[in-house]
Order: C-alpha cells, then structure tokens, then sequence
C-alpha cells in the first residue's frame, strides 16, 4: 500500500511556486535579494539551507537535485522527512536556485548532477540537516515544558513528551527553536525508526505531471519575451559562419532579429514558427572546418587498423601475453559499438534575459553551477548577479549536463536586449549532441583445461570523453569513462589486461545514461558468454564460479537468476540470456528472454532484473529506474545508430533515430536486493547488463553472436 | 481571424492559417501542458483531441481547426479525476513526464472507444506516443486500472 497523496491544501498553501501544488519554486526575481535563509522571516525556523518550518507547520524542503525524471523531488524530500520526523501531509518542496555555495554536491564540490548521484552523496548530508533540526525542535519543546531533552520524542510533525503524553507541534516550536544554536553532529535514526525511506511513496510531482500544469524549461514565460531558433552549421563540430544573408530571414513576417552567435545564427522571433521559417529563409556560406573530412566508415576503419597496435595499460594483473602463448585453448573477437545521442524528450532549450546589472536564466539543466558560471563569463556579470532557475527537465540522461544551450540562450538575449525562449527543434537535437562514444574492441582469451579462464586481454580503440572535454583526473592518461565496466571486470582471471587506444576524430562526446559502463558491460558480458559456450558450461553457473571475490555481484546474479527460474525449461520459440554488472555504486543482474521472427525481428519477452542499491529509499521509484534503463538500453541495442558522412550527422528525427514503442514493450520484473550497504545510484545502474543479456538470449537461441551493435535483423534472418 | 473552441471556450485569433495547432495552444493560448517534441508526428508528445479524435497538433495547421472542438491536457478535467489522470497518479506512470500530457490524451481517446482495451488495442492506440523514459509497462497497466476505474462509476 502506498501512502496517501499530499493533500491539496497543504501544497497550496503558502506557495510561492509557478501554477498550482507542488511545482517548482523559482528564486524571486533578482534584485529582491538572495538571503531568506541568513536572516530568516519571523516565524521561520530554518536551521539550514535544506529545509525550513513555518508557524503552520508547514515543512519546505528545498531540494537541489534537478527533476529530471530520476524523483529527486520526491526522494530528497523522503529522506529529509524522515529524519525530521516530518507530517507527509505538511511538507512542500522547492527547486534551489544555482548557488554552489550553498547547494553543491558535498562529494562533487559543484553544482553539477550527473552519475547517479543523487542520494548517494547526498542521503547523509540531508539526514544530518534533518536530524539537527529535529534535535532543535525537541530541545525547544523540552525547554518549554521545563523537561530534560532525553525525556522527549518526535512523531510526524510533534515532539512529545513521554511521561505526560503532552504534544507540541513543529508549528508551535519554530520561534523557540530558531533561536537554539544548530547541533554540528546530531544523532542520526537507525534505520528501524525509518518512517518513509523504504516505503512506496507516491512522487510529488505526479499531480503536476497529469494535468500539464509542470513548467519544463520549454513552458517558461517572460513578459516581453521573444523566441529564437538557431541555424546550425551543417558539421557536428567545428563548423563556422564564413558569411550571412539575412534579407529574406527578416522579411518573414514575426521575425524581429537576426544576430550571429557563437553556435550559429540566432532568428529572434515573437513565436517558434516564425523563427523557423527565419531560418530556411537565411543564406548562409559556412567553413565546414576538418570535420567535413570525417566519416563513420573511416572512423571504423581507423579503429580496426589501430587495433593491432596496443595502447595505454588500464589494468595489468598478471601476465596475460604469456598465458595466451602458453597454449591450450584460446578465444579472439572483436566487437563494435556505435555513437549514440540521448533524444530527451524535450529538445534542448533554455530562456534568459540579461540586464545592464543582472541575469535571470530559465532553463532544464543538469548543471545548474555550470549555467551561472556560463551566464556570468557571457555577460560578464559577477556570479552572484545571475541567477538560474531549474525548471523539470524533460529527460536528462547526460545531455543536459553540458552547457551549449545556455550560451546559445543568454548570447541572444545579450544581443537583443529582451528575454529569449532559445529552443531547438529535434533535428537540432539529434544533429548537435554530444554523443556516446564509438569504440572497436578486441579481445583474446585463454582457457585452462576445465574450461576457466587463465587469460583475458581486452583492448578498447576509441575516444575519451573526459580526455575531449580536457577533464582527465590527474596522474592518468587513461580516460576513466572509456575504461568504466571494463577496467574493474569482476571476474577472478589471474592473467588480465586491459588497454586503451585513444582515438579522438572530433565527434562531441558527452555522458550518456551509464557512460562507458554502457557498452563496456554489453562488450565484457557478451565475451565472458562466448567463454562459457566455448567451455561447454552454463552461462550463469560460469560467471558465478568467477565471482569469488564479488558477492554482491554474485548476490544479484543469484537472485537474477531464481526469479527468472535458470535452467528451467524456456518457453517455446524463446531464448534466455543473462549478464551482470556494476556500475555507479550499485550492483544489477538482468535475465532476458527474447525471441527471433523468421524475417530477423527480435521480440524482448521478459527481462528479470535484480539490483542491489544498498538502501532502497522508494523501493517503487527504484523499480520505475529499472524499467526505464531496460527501455533506454533495449532502444539503443535494438535501435540506436548516429553515423557521420562529411562531418554530418546522418540521423535527425524518430523516424531514422527510432525509439522503442509500448508495442515492442516486454514484461519487466524488478527484484530489490537488500544489502544494508550505503546507497548506490540508480538512474544508470539499471543500464549497463541489459544489451549483453538480451544479445546472450538470441545467441543461445540463434547460434549467432551479435558483437555489433545495433542488432542487425538482416543477419538473424532465416532462410 | 480564426474562430475555435479551445477547452470549452470559444476562441478568436489572428494567427496565419498555415501555423500548427499546437504552437496556438503553446504560445497564443498559453496552455503549455501539450509538449513539443519532433514537430513531424512521430512521438505524440502534441497529442490534442479534435471533436474528441486524437491528433498530432504539430503537424495539424489551425485551419484544420478552425470551428471545431479542441481538447488539451488542461481541458481533460477541471480537477483533475478524469479515470486516466487517476490511475495514473495511483501507478505513479510519469518519470521526466514531458511526454505525458500526449500519452493521457491518447488513452482518454482509447477509453472513449473501447471501454475495455486489450493489451492488443492498447498497443494500437498507443504505438504512437513514445516515452524516452521507459514508462510503458505503467502506462499499459494504468489503461487497465482507467478502464476499471470507468466502469466502477467514475465521475
């Protein structure tokens, strides 16, 4: 049983917030100031930047985490409840303006989500917070009945006194508790006083989200607003305006402006239609750049040609060139995965308006710290006169961590001096990503006499995002994101190496839903398959018997595998796959039965996942993660292919970029493994073993190994 | 001017004929709840009810609409309890949700033609709308439940 919904009037009440409950409450408008919580309101108990108490008792959470469809709403407000001992029914939450000082990821440092961290550098820092101000309430109430604190007790939204059974409310108790000094290491619960974490909560954002009243960032409205679409050069990358004509564009009845920027050439108009036509209309010569040379067919052939050279050492145990020459029986494949780009639902776009002495940004972000950042070098604004409100995010993914559309929205509004809706349309989006990155890998194994793996050499050719984007960690030269779920292969091997060949032709790379684990988990699962069959040995039982130093691997494997009942007979005409991972702090097995149509068609049927996340805050939303990383990663197996010819980008919309539909949906079982241990992510997580578990299903179906994604349906076909 | 009935009120705009329904709605009615997202009817992210048929707004110019009956998101129900906005709210279906206000006006529309949908009809009905969240299995089941919830009397 869920519990019950937030009642509509404690949403209402008091809401500062855009439409109607529970909705995301921009900052007031600059130049009202920036300081409620210093010196908070009268009446106000706010003990930090987290969470405040009004005399109504009236619990505002502030969450910092963009709503990106992860429920960070909901499960920032879920944890901070609980440890305050919150009423459910009196609690509100709030989107944080960008201000890093104040809001950034204790881990991180930055005011950037990515990583499926949310609750996992989060939960302990808000439980602290929570627990501090609960602490407060409890001495404010002991200290108004004259009672030893340790004589006192919390329940939703009361301290009571135990002795007498008499109650004051977190209303009554704000005054008295504002004025107490904060604890700096309250006591946190233990976790059998849980109240809400654990439970199924319904989201908070649900009702906003059914009736169309949630503001994403393509429904801001600013007085004197224009709109603006930008005409993008041709090339994915490095492509310039060499010279523009812009006499028809500004002929185009609605179109107000036409002003060059840095990503192309903005048409300002007073509705999207009109700027569109603005910019079929406009005559553009652009500098394609080195990019107009590159094509998918070269970048494959470059990888292939470069694979027989090695590359930087990312793992070294052992000696695996000597095991592989040492004899017995040995294994070589290749494998090859595409670009891929995210296709939010929402296309990417963002609303600013600059001021001679402020800027307001609107947009759906990841990286609200990034945003200002951008916002301040653009204007050139000190930080503290930009602010950045986070609207819902139409899907995020990775995307809408980066910042291109932000310096597109306040280049143009800087330019014309009114607010601009920048918005792009699909093909912009599809066309001017910053994609998952194409790799060519090749593997060679060796196996003893009982058919276990003594050698295992994995070389990876392909481009590093964090080495692209000039982020590399120090004291590495090997990009961490293109080894992910290769380098820390769980599988007890004594000679291992893997490599990395860094190989870079100019495609914009971004962190897409998983990043590295993404492929590198279909790669590595799909191999250690082909060693199990080339053993003669059960798939699961195989990985299992390697797992000796991974139990939590070994755990959802296990639990994987029970509720999908391995080794039972499977259903007629199907195949049934398995593949474990992890990945971003937590632990996912999936178990997929698929099947394959005479003309190649693959049917998922049913995937069974199992995940280990230590702490399931909602284990409902945990689920609803899991059956949306299955989706995301069954589209891109299924479907999902960016290729380049001269520089271009070949797919622009759904029809050549297609996404899984309700009709291609298999049934999704989620299993919840709880480990105890600390939280682990989960927008990602529920990724990484899904491709390899579907592609092992057909393999032992069909015979034939897919090592290319996407499928390809012309290569399962039976005569 | 154009003349139509948006949500139950009579509308009168000064827009070309040639501009899709939807950018009406979004920019000149303000009614931001029906979504953007392809502009070539391939995701039903626009999807809007004509005369109570489902449509792709984005493709859909407001000469077509002219004197007709609109319906959007925010036109479904006044309070939100039409049996779609329920069962979805009891399943918790939206994850980002941008895509949502289509997929409800796609099931209410399923709904009005078929009082009990099979697994079958949904897929018909639904194909069109895409989720880039996975929520699929939710939607399915929340049908489902919208279709029970109907018949059980409603309001």
């Amino acid at each position: 049983m869920k519990t019950p919904m937030l009642s509509r009037r404690a949403l209402l009440k008091g809401s500062l917030a855009v439409g109607a409950g529970l909705t995301i409450g921009f900052q007031l408008p600059v130049g009202r100031g920036r300081a409620p919580l210093a010196q908070p309101a009268p009446g106000v108990f706010a003990p930090n930047q987290w969470l405040s108490i009004d005399r109504d008792g009236l619990v505002t959470v502030t969450n910092s985490v963009p709503e990106m469809g992860q429920g960070s709403l909901t499960t920032t407000t879920i944890i901070i409840a609980d440890e305050l001992d919150a009423d459910w029914n009196k609690i509100r939450v709030n989107q944080a303006p960008a201000d890093p000082k104040r809001y950034a990821n204790p881990i991180t440092g930055s005011q950037s989500y990515g990583g499926s961290r949310g609750v996992r550098d989060h939960m302990e820092m808000w439980r602290k917070s929570a627990a501090a101000a609960r602490e407060m309430l409890k001495q404010a109430a002991a200290n108004e009945w004259g009672v030893n604190v340790d004589s006192v007790d919390t329940e939703p939204g009361v301290v009571v006194h135990r002795a007498t059974g008499r109650k004051l409310a977190y209303g009554q108790l704000v005054d008295r508790a504002q004025a107490l000094p904060v604890p700096q290491n309250p006591t946190l619960k233990t976790p059998d006083k849980f109240r809400y974490i654990g439970k199924n909560l319904h989201r908070l954002d649900t009702p906003d989200k059914v009736t169309g009243r949630g503001i994403y960032g393509m429904d801001v409205q600013v007085p004197g607003m224009l709109v603006a679409s930008i005409e993008r050069p041709p090339v994915v990358s490095g492509g310039k305006v060499q010279s523009f004509d812009a006499t028809a564009a500004k002929a185009i009845p609605g179109v107000k402006h036409v002003v060059q920027v840095t990503n192309g050439i903005a048409v300002v108009a007073d509705r999207f239609s009109a700027a569109v036509a603005g910019r079929r209309a406009l005559k553009v010569t652009w500098d394609l750049g080195p990019m107009a040379q590159v094509s998918s067919a070269q970048i494959s052939a470059e990888y292939v040609a470069l694979s027989k050279q090695s590359g930087q050492v990312a793992r070294k145990d052992g000696d695996a060139e000597q095991a592989l020459g040492a004899g017995g029986r040995t294994l070589e494949a290749a494998y090859e995965v595409p670009f891929l780009e995210h296709a939010c639902m929402e296309p990417m776009n963002a609303t600013a308006q600059v001021m001679p002495d402020a800027c307001v940004v609107w947009a759906p972000t990841q990286n609200p710290g990034g945003s200002q950042a951008t916002a301040a070098k653009i204007t050139g604004l000190p930080i503290d006169k930009v602010t950045v409100n986070t609207t819902l995010l139409g899907g995020g993914f990775g995307r809408r961590g980066e910042i291109d559309f932000i310096v597109d929205a306040v280049e143009t509004a800087k330019a014309v001096g009114v607010p601009v809706k920048l918005m792009w349309t699909r093909e912009d989006d599809i066309q001017h990503g910053f994609y998952r990155p194409a790799t060519y890998n090749v593997f060679r194994a060796a196996l003893d006499g009982s058919g276990m793996p003594t050698a295992w050499s994995h070389r990876i050719v392909g481009p590093g995002i964090l080495a692209q984007k000039g982020r590399m960690p120090a004291n590495t030269t090997v990009d961490p994101a293109a080894v992910a779920g290769a380098r820390d292969l769980p599988y007890d091997i004594p000679n291992l190496q893997v490599e990395w060949l860094n190989k870079d032709f100019g495609v914009p790379l971004g962190f897409w839903r998983s990043v590295g684990s993404s492929q590198n988990a279909f790669i590595t699962e799909s191999f250690i398959d082909e060693l199990a069959h080339l053993a003669g040995k059960d798939p699961f039982e195989y990985r299992r018997a390697l797992l000796g130093k991974s139990p939590r691997h070994t755990a959802v494997l296990e639990l994987a595998a029970a509720q999908a009942n391995w080794g039972s007979p499977v259903p007629a005409g199907r195949g049934r796959g398995i593949a474990v991972a992890f990945s971003y702090g937590s632990y996912a097995a999936h178990v997929i039965e698929a099947s394959v149509a005479p003309d190649g068609a693959v049917r998922v049927h049913r995937v069974v996942c199992a995940i280990d996340c230590g702490i399931a805050v909602n284990p409902d939303q945990v689920k609803a993660q899991m059956e949306g990383g299955a989706v995301y990663a069954l589209t891109a197996a299924l479907y999902g292919q960016i290729t380049v010819d001269k520089g271009s980008v070949q797919q622009s919309n759904f029809h050549n970029y297609p996404m899984m539909r309700i009709n291609e949906m298999p049934v999704i079982e989620t299993h919840i493994l709880d480990s105890g241990a600390a939280p682990g992510g989960l927008g990602e997580p529920g990724v990484p073993p899904v491709a390899p578990a579907l592609c092992n299903a057909i393999f032992a179906l069909t015979g034939k190994r897919i090592r290319t994604l996407p499928i390809r349906t012309d290569e399962l076909k039976r005569a | 001017m154009i003349t139509l009935v948006v949500n139950g009120k009579q509308q009168r705009l000064d827009v070309s004929p040639d501009v899709p329904l939807l950018w009406v709605i979004r920019e000149d009615l303000r009614l931001t709840g029906t979504k953007y997202s392809c502009g070539m009817a391939l995701c039903g992210a626009c999807t809007v009810h004509l005369d109570g048929t489902p449509i792709r707004s984005c493709v859909t110019p407001i000469s077509a609409a002219v004197g007709k009956k609109v319906t959007t998101i925010e036109g479904l129900s006044p309070q939100a309890t039409h049996p779609v906005q329920r069962a979805w709210q009891e399943l918790d279906v939206p994850q980002c949700g941008f895509c949502q206000s289509g997929q409800i006006m796609s099931a209410a529309a399923l709904l009005t033609q078929k009082a009990s949908p099979t697994d079958a009809d949904i897929d018909a009905a639904m194909a069109g709308n895409i989720c880039r969240c996975g929520t699929y299995q939710r939607i399915r089941a929340a049908i489902h439940r919208a279709a029970a919830l109907k018949k059980g009397g409603a309001r």
